[in-house]
């Protein structure tokens, strides 16, 4: 459709440039608007697709985090092609160990597999570098003829009729059919929407950061609910290991203000030293926590997807699976939309992704917030309902399969990528 | 046939040009067509694909192939049709009809033939159309069989024609006359009326003699839990047929 200037716009200068129209307009090029992107590229090469971020050239590739990646994202990124470049970075995840520190006997092993049957032994999710999974996504989508631009954040839009004008970066103003925001948990295009969320603050922060230690930590994972909120221990590739780590936001600021030296201390304390003696890598930063809920995920020719439409607690590392669910369901919905020659942008089209998601989301942000709350509090009785709550944990795959079983009438069957299929 | 004979029944063509500005409202009184789209495209889709060996999945499958929507109100269908590829007028017997059909084609840089004009004018004028879609029509005509045989004529050798309509059934007036237009809402009351309904073996019947023959028939039934139109063995309310002309 505006394949051809967008290709004109792009042999005209040298770094990649807003056409003046496209099909589809993603606003944030995290993982999940680069997946988005590159999920309705490939499902419809005749759409053409640009990707405006707002931070500069390079930025992504300073990001030191790492993310739990659970079987689903993982066939997601097979069937995208980008699995065989990641896996020298994946690091799989075979064991996970839940102890809560206050209880008598505090260690007691669960599998936390959110997304259901693994067989024991095999990885039921795996850690990889951001910025791996960002270089691979950006490759893949040039090849399918996205066009990524940096330095070029959403300042406002405005729907007209059958098009949306986007302003971006430099007072750019694109014509597409439809706007996805994937911009962030604190989506200021959600908020240009108009669309209100729900949201609880929980006063806390997570300080993620990435440590080396002596000894091989063996793919196992450990989450520790400590009196201030859950401590996470996540395998890397080598010696390494990504800590989450909740604090108040006080205490959280506190702890990135001193010295380096007193930092190791409390970070020892808590990581402990079988794995021998640890260094900090990289980071340590802290990110406000809260649940934030969109509303709405969908209005006239505008969509939200990742965290613009849920930011959860990050106590079950389901923001990036909940991310690739949002883009492999809303790529599927466009590109099948776009195959029966309807238009893309439509209301009555976007429902229908929204239906899709929405129930999935609303439970998870909901389980996650109940996980935080009993687990970021010290006060007896609570202590009681922790280990039931526990156990409730240990049953979460046969509820979890229930609600799925319950949810399947309505919200249909998982997206094709995410069972591993193209759309 | 003489001059005189007309498809039109000037009564429910005035009752449609009133309603013209919802046309493309998905929330409004047309919104029983929106939510009927997905499955009445996927099963047109993947007809024609199969009949003319195209890839469904492939952009624009129904390039060069030229599509007649006969009653094609605010362009429902012919919208999609021209963005699959297909070379598409758009016929209503309701001039307004036809302005809105137009004005929103042209937002939308959609490419549409819009004329005001029917079936028998377009036959006697010599048009001919590799696929004919005849969809929530039929029931609204003054001559049935006028209707369909000259939409079949235009019909081109090894050309297909779609007919949808509402079954003239028991079931089919509780469900789609008392219950859509007088329980749920959905439909302006009078939309239909239960003895202009027509029963698959009346398009049968009035085919008889056209060379054109119905191959495929379809019931579409409300998933009221999915809030979806899906296809259904029983064509005792809302049905498609597909009919053919050998080659
Ligand atoms: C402490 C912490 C630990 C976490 N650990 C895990 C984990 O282990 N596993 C896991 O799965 N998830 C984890 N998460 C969640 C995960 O980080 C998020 O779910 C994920 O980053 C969301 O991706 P996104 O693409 O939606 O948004 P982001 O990654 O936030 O990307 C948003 C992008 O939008 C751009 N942008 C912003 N404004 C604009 C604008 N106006 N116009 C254009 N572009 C704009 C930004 O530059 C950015 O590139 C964690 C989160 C936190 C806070
Ligand atoms: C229920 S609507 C169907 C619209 C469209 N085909 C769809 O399914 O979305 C029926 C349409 O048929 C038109 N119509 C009624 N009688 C007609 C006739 N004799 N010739 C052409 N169009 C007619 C009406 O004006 C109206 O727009």
């Amino acid at each position: 459709m505006a394949k051809a200037s967008t290709k004109s716009a792009r042999s005209k200068a040298k770094k990649p440039a807003l056409p003046d129209r496209c099909d589809v307009f993603v606003a944030g090029a995290g993982y999940v608007g680069l997946a988005t992107a590159l999920s309705v590229a490939r499902g419809a090469p005749d759409l053409s697709v640009v990707v405006a971020d707002a931070a500069p050239e390079g930025v992504w590739e300073k990001d030191g985090r790492a993310s739990a990646i659970a079987a689903a994202a993982c066939k997601m990124l097979e069937a995208l092609d980008c699995w065989d470049a990641l896996v020298p970075h994946a690091q799989p995840m075979t064991e996970m160990i839940v102890t809560d520190s206050r209880t008598a006997d505090p260690v007691r092993p669960v599998f936390l597999t959110f997304d259901g049957d693994v067989a024991p032994g095999e990885p039921f999710a795996h850690m990889l570098p951001n910025v791996e999974m960002n270089r691979i996504l950006r490759q893949r989508c040039a090849e399918a003829g996205v066009t990524i631009v940096q330095g070029a954040g959403v300042t406002g839009f405005e729907r007209d009729g059958a098009l949306t004008r986007i302003m971006a970066g430099d007072d750019t103003i694109v014509e597409a059919r439809l706007l996805i925001a994937c911009d962030g948990v604190r989506s200021r295009l959600r908020d240009m929407a108009g669309i209100r969320t729900v949201h609880w603050d929980y006063g806390q922060s997570g300080i993620v950061a990435t440590i080396a230690h002596e000894r091989p930590h063996e793919g196992r994972a450990e989450e520790h609910f400590l009196p201030a909120g859950p401590f996470a221990i996540l395998p890397l590739t080598g010696n390494r290991s990504s800590i989450v780590w909740t604090e108040s936001t006080e205490n959280a600021e506190r702890l990135l203000k001193a010295d380096p030296f007193t930092f190791e201390m409390e970070l020892e304390q808590r990581f402990g030293l079988k794995l021998g003696e640890l260094t900090v890598e990289d980071g340590p930063r802290a990110y406000p926590l809260g649940l934030t809920l969109a509303r709405d995920f969908v209005a006239e020719r505008f969509a939200l997807a990742g965290d613009a439409a849920h930011g959860i607690h990050p106590i079950a590392g389901q923001g990036l699976n909940l991310g690739f669910k949002d883009a492999a369901a809303l790529a599927e919905t466009v590109v099948e939309a776009h195959r029966l020659g309807q238009d893309i942008g439509a209301l009555d089209v976007l429902e229908r992704y929204q239906r899709w998601r929405r129930f999935d989301t609303v439970q998870m942000g909901v389980t996650t917030d109940v996980l935080n709350r009993l687990f970021s509090n010290d006060l007896a009785p609570v202590r009681a309902v922790r280990d039931l709550g526990l156990g409730l944990v240990d049953r979460m795959p046969q509820l979890k399969s229930f609600f799925i079983r319950q949810a399947a009438g309505l919200a249909g069957p998982a997206p094709r990528l995410l069972r591993g299929d193209p759309i | 046939m003489s001059d005189s004979a007309t498809t039109i029944d000037q009564a429910e063509v005035d009752r449609f040009s009133r309603l013209a500005a919802e046309w493309w409202n998905p929330k409004g009184k047309f919104k029983p067509l929106h939510k009927f789209n997905p499955v009445r495209l996927t099963y047109i889709r993947d007809t024609v694909c199969a009949h003319f060996g195209r890839d469904p999945n492939a952009p624009k499958p129904f390039e060069g192939l030229r599509l007649l929507d006969i009653g094609c109100g605010g362009g429902l269908l012919s919208e999609p049709m021209s963005r699959l590829g297909a070379d598409v007028v758009g016929a209503d017997a309701s001039e307004t009809n036809i302005e809105v059909a137009k004005i929103h084609a042209d937002q939308s840089g959609v490419d549409v033939d819009y004329r005001a004009t029917t079936s028998e004018a377009l036959e006697a004028a010599g048009e001919t159309f590799d696929i004919v879609l005849n969809m929530e029509v039929v029931e609204h005509v003054a001559d049935v069989d006028l209707f369909m045989k000259s939409c079949a004529a235009m019909v081109r050798p090894g050309g297909l024609m779609f007919v949808a309509t509402i079954n003239r059934t028991t079931k089919a007036w509780g469900l789609a006359i008392v219950g859509a237009e007088y329980v749920l809402g959905w439909l302006p009351r009078g939309t239909h009326q239960y003895e202009k309904l027509v029963k698959p073996s009346e398009i049968d019947a009035a085919l008889s003699g056209t060379g054109v023959e119905v191959f495929d028939r379809s019931g579409v039934f409300y998933n009221v839990l999915a809030d979806e139109w899906r296809l259904s063995r029983d064509m005792d309310v809302n049905y498609m047929v597909v009919a053919r002309r050998g080659a």
